[in-house]
C-alpha cells in the first residue's frame, strides 16, 4: 500500500527515569533493559519503534504484561513524552505541539478507552458520555443528544440517567466506548479495554467493535495481551517485547511464519483451524491465464476465500485427499489441497523450544 | 566559688570572662551566697548541670536564661509595630465580617433567626431527624434563656469556618500540586494542630488589642483551618489515577480537571475536613472567651472564676448541644456527599 499511513512512530525511544535523555547514548550503544535498570537506575521502556497505523484499520499491539504496550499506547496522544523519535498524526509531528494544540489534538483527533473503564463516578451515564463535547465546550442540548445517539448505539437505551457503580462491568465499557464515540475523534486508542470483563461479555463486546467497525471505519489501536483476541480484530498486528517490537504484519501470516521462539509461544496455544482462513493457506492463482489449469482439475467443490479451516475441515469429513477450488465472490482465486492445510495446522517451533 | 570556675581558667579565658564584671546589681542568692563565702552551699550539687545560669556564676559574659526570654519579648516589641502595619489592614475584614455577623445574629429577632437556622439545617442534611433535633435544641436553649449567647457562639463558628474553608481549600489545592509546598507546610500544621490552644493567644495579645474581635479570630481560624487543609490535599492526591488519565486523554485543561474531576471527587473527603474544622473551631471559641470573644464561653469562664458552679456547668451543656448539632448537620451533608459520589 502507497496511502501515508494516518498515524505513524518513527525510532520512538521511551526511558523511564531523571535523567531519560542521557541515558539515550547507553541505549544507542546497544545497553538492553537488565544492564540499563542495573547499572543506570532507568528502564527502558519502548525501543526503537517504527509502526505504521492505516486510516480504518485496528491496529492490535500484543504483548505480555511489562512489555510496553501501555507505554506505547501513551505516546500517541502524548500521556507520555517520549525520550526520542518521532510520532506522525496525518503527518504532523505531535512530540512538538504546545500544549494549547496538544489540547485541541487530543479533543477532536483522539479518543481513549481504559480498560478500569475511568468514568466520573459523580455523573451519570448520559453526562459521562457527553465528557468529551463537555471539554470542547459544546452546548448541553446538542452534547446531550450526540452522547444519547451513541449510548442507544452501544445497547445502553434506558439508562441515561443511571450512575456507572449501578452498571456492570460490561455496561460501564459500553459507557467508555460511547464517551470515545461521542467526541467524534477519527482515533480511538484502546488500553486493554476488554480485559477486565467475564469471557463471555468479552466476546459480546469484541462483536460490537468489530460492528462499529464496519460502520464507521476509525482508526483504531487496540492493546490486548490475549492472542485469541488479537488475531479476532488486528488488520495489523503488532508483537510487543521488552519494549521493542519484534515482529508485525497481517495476523495470519505471523501465525503462520512466526520470526522468533518467543511468537513460536504465544501462537504454538492457539487453535488454528479456527482462526486460520482459506485465504493464508491457500496456494493462488498468480494470473489469469492459469485459469485454465484449475478448468481441467476436478474439484471436491468450492471454498469461500475467507472461509476458516475448522469449517472446512467439517466439510471434508476428515479426508485428507480432497482438493477444493477458492472462490472470491464469483471468481476462482486459487486452489487448496487438504495435506496442505494439515500441513498448516502444526504449529512450527524451531529447535528446542 | 562556682563550679565551672576550673573551666574557665584552664579554657585561659578568666580574663575575657572579668572584663567589666559585676557591675550589674547583686541578686539576692548571690548576696547570699557572697556572705557566706567558702562555707559548703548545702543545696550546692557536686556536679550540677552547664546551664545558662550555672556558667554565668563562673563567668560573668555568660548570658543567663532570663536574659533569653526578655530578648524574645523585646524583639517581639520592636516588631511589633512593624507587624502591626502589615497585619492590622489584612485582618480588618475579619473584625468587620464577626463583628456584623454578630450583629446580625444578635438583632435579628428570635422567631425570624430560629426558623432560618432550622431550615439550614434541613437544606445541608436532608434529614428529617437532624432538623427536628436542631430544632429541638433551639427551643431548649430558648427555654433555659441560653438562646441568645449561644447565637453569639454560633455565629463566631460560622464566620470562623467560612473563613477558614475559603482559605484552607485553595491552600490544600496548592498543597496537593506541589510536593514542595506539601513537605514545607506538613510541619507547620502539625504545629498549629499540637500547640496547646492558649499558647495561640500569647503573640496575637501583643499584636492586636483585646477588644478587637480579630483576634479571637485569628486564634480560632489558625487552630481550626488545619483539617480542611489537610483534607484537600489528601482528597485531591487520592482521586482515581485513571480518572485523571481520561481526563487528559480527553483534553481537559489544567482548570476544568480541577472543577469537573479532582473537586467533585475529593469533595467527601472536604467535607470531612469541614466537619472536623467546625468541631476545632467550637473548641477553641470557649478558650477565646478568655480574650473577650462572647458567648457561651463567657458563662464557662464566669461559672470558674466566680465559682458558679450550676452557671458553668449549664453553659458547658449548651456547647455540648451545640456540638451535637453542628456534628450531626455536617455529618448528614457528608454522608449525602459521599452518597452522591459512589452511588
Ligand atoms: N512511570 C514509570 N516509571 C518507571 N517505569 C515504568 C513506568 N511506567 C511503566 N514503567 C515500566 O515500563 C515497562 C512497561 O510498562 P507498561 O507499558 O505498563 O507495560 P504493559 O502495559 O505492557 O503491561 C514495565 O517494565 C514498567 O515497569
Ligand atoms: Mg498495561
Amino acid at each position: 500500500m502507497t496511502t501515508t499511513p494516518k498515524v505513524s512512530l518513527r525510532g520512538l525511544y521511551k526511558i523511564f527515569g531523571p535523567r531519560d535523555k542521557e541515558m539515550m547514548q547507553h541505549v544507542a550503544a546497544g545497553m538492553g533493559k537488565p544492564e540499563l535498570l542495573e547499572m543506570h537506575r532507568h528502564v527502558l521502556g519502548l525501543q526503537n519503534i517504527n509502526v505504521d497505523m492505516q486510516a480504518g484499520e485496528i491496529t492490535v499491539v500484543m504483548g505480555l504484561s511489562g512489555s510496553g504496550k501501555s507505554t506505547l499506547i501513551r505516546h500517541l496522544n502524548r500521556l507520555i513524552e517520549p525520550t526520542a523519535g518521532e510520532i506522525l498524526l496525518d503527518g504532523v509531528d505531535v512530540t512538538a505541539l504546545s500544549p494549547a494544540d496538544l489540547r485541541k489534538m487530543r479533543q477532536e483527533k483522539m479518543s481513549m478507552v481504559f480498560q478500569k473503564f475511568a468514568l466520573l463516578p459523580h455523573r451519570t451515564v448520559l453526562q459521562n458520555a457527553a465528557m468529551a463535547l463537555e471539554v470542547q465546550n459544546v452546548d448541553t442540548a446538542t452534547r446531550e443528544a450526540e452522547a444519547m445517539k451513541w449510548l442507544h448505539r452501544v445497547g445502553l437505551k434506558g439508562y441515561e440517567n443511571r450512575f456507572p457503580s449501578q452498571l456492570s462491568g460490561g455496561m460501564q465499557q459500553r459507557v467508555g466506548i460511547a464517551r470515545a464515540l461521542t467526541s467524534n475523534s477519527d482515533i480511538m486508542l484502546m488500553d486493554e479495554a476488554f480485559s477486565a470483563l467475564d469471557p463471555l461479555i468479552r466476546t459480546d463486546m469484541q462483536n460490537l467493535l468489530l460492528e462499529l467497525q464496519k460502520e464507521l471505519q476509525k482508526t483504531i489501536v487496540f492493546i490486548t495481551h490475549d492472542l485469541d483476541e488479537a488475531l479476532k480484530i488486528a488488520d495489523h498486528l503488532v508483537i510487543l517485547k521488552d519494549g521493542a517490537v519484534v515482529q508485525q504484519g497481517e495476523p495470519q501470516g505471523i501465525l503462520l511464519n512466526p520470526a522468533d521462539p518467543y511468537i513460536e509461544d504465544f501462537v504454538s496455544d492457539i487453535n488454528r483451524a479456527r482462526v486460520l482462513r482459506v485465504k493464508s493457506v491457500m496456494t493462488p492463482l498468480h494470473d489469469p491465464s492459469m485459469l485454465d489449469k484449475l478448468k481441467g482439475k476436478t474439484f471436491a467443490g468450492d471454498v469461500a476465500i475467507l472461509e476458516n479451516l475448522e469449517s472446512l475441515i467439517a466439510r471434508s469429513e476428515g479426508d485428507t485427499s480432497l482438493h477444493y477450488r477458492v472462490m472470491d465472490g464469483d471468481t476462482p482465486v486459487g486452489e487448496l489441497h487438504m495435506r496442505d492445510l494439515v500441513k498448516a495446522l502444526v504449529p512450527r517451533v524451531s529447535s528446542t523450544a | 566559688m562556682a563550679f565551672y570556675d576550673g573551666l574557665f581558667d584552664a579554657l585561659g579565658l578568666r580574663d575575657w570572662c572579668d572584663q567589666d564584671a559585676v557591675v550589674a546589681p547583686m541578686s539576692m542568692a548571690d548576696l547570699l551566697k557572697a556572705n557566706q563565702a567558702d562555707a559548703i552551699d548545702p543545696n550546692a550539687e557536686a556536679f550540677p548541670f552547664p546551664s545558662l545560669d550555672e556558667l554565668h556564676t563562673a563567668c560573668g559574659k555568660i548570658s543567663q536564661t532570663r536574659d533569653f526570654t526578655t530578648g524574645i519579648e523585646d524583639s517581639f516589641l520592636a516588631a511589633r509595630a512593624g507587624l502591626k502595619t502589615v497585619l492590622d489592614p489584612i485582618t480588618q475584614p475579619l473584625s468587620l465580617a464577626l463583628d456584623s455577623t454578630l450583629y446580625v445574629f444578635e438583632t435579628t429577632p428570635w422567631w425570624i433567626i430560629v426558623p432560618l437556622l432550622v431550615a439550614f439545617a434541613w437544606f445541608v442534611s436532608r434529614s428529617k431527624w437532624v432538623t427536628a433535633f436542631v430544632a429541638g435544641s433551639f427551643l431548649f436553649l430558648g427555654a433555659i434563656d441560653h438562646l441568645h449567647v449561644a447565637l453569639q457562639t454560633l455565629s463566631i463558628i460560622f464566620v470562623c469556618t467560612g473563613i477558614s474553608v475559603l482559605l484552607g481549600v485553595p491552600t490544600g489545592i496548592a498543597m496537593s500540586k506541589s510536593n514542595l509546598l506539601q513537605k514545607s507546610m506538613v510541619p507547620i500544621l502539625d504545629l498549629l494542630q499540637t500547640l496547646p490552644t492558649f499558647v495561640y493567644l500569647i503573640p496575637l495579645i501583643f499584636l492586636f488589642s483585646v477588644t478587637e474581635s480579630k483576634l479571637y479570630g485569628i486564634a480560632i481560624i489558625l487552630y481550626a483551618i488545619v483539617p480542611v487543609i489537610r483534607l484537600t490535599d489528601l482528597g485531591i492526591r487520592l482521586v482515581d489515577k485513571d480518572v485523571l488519565e481520561a481526563a487528559d486523554a480527553y483534553g481537559m485543561s489544567a482548570s476544568q480537571r480541577m472543577t469537573k474531576v479532582e473537586l467533585p471527587l475529593a469533595l467527601p473527603n472536604i467535607m470531612a475536613g469541614v466537619n472536623q474544622t467546625i468541631m476545632m473551631s467550637l473548641a477553641m471559641v470557649v478558650i477565646a472567651s478568655l480574650v473577650s470573644a462572647p458567648g457561651l464561653g463567657v458563662l464557662v469562664l464566669r461559672g470558674i472564676r466566680n465559682l458558679e458552679l450550676g452557671v458553668g456547668l449549664v453553659a458547658g451543656f449548651g456547647i455540648v448541644l451545640l456540638a451535637v448539632i453542628l456534628d450531626r448537620t455536617s455529618k448528614a451533608a457528608l454522608s449525602r456527599v459521599d452518597k452522591a459520589s459512589k452511588q
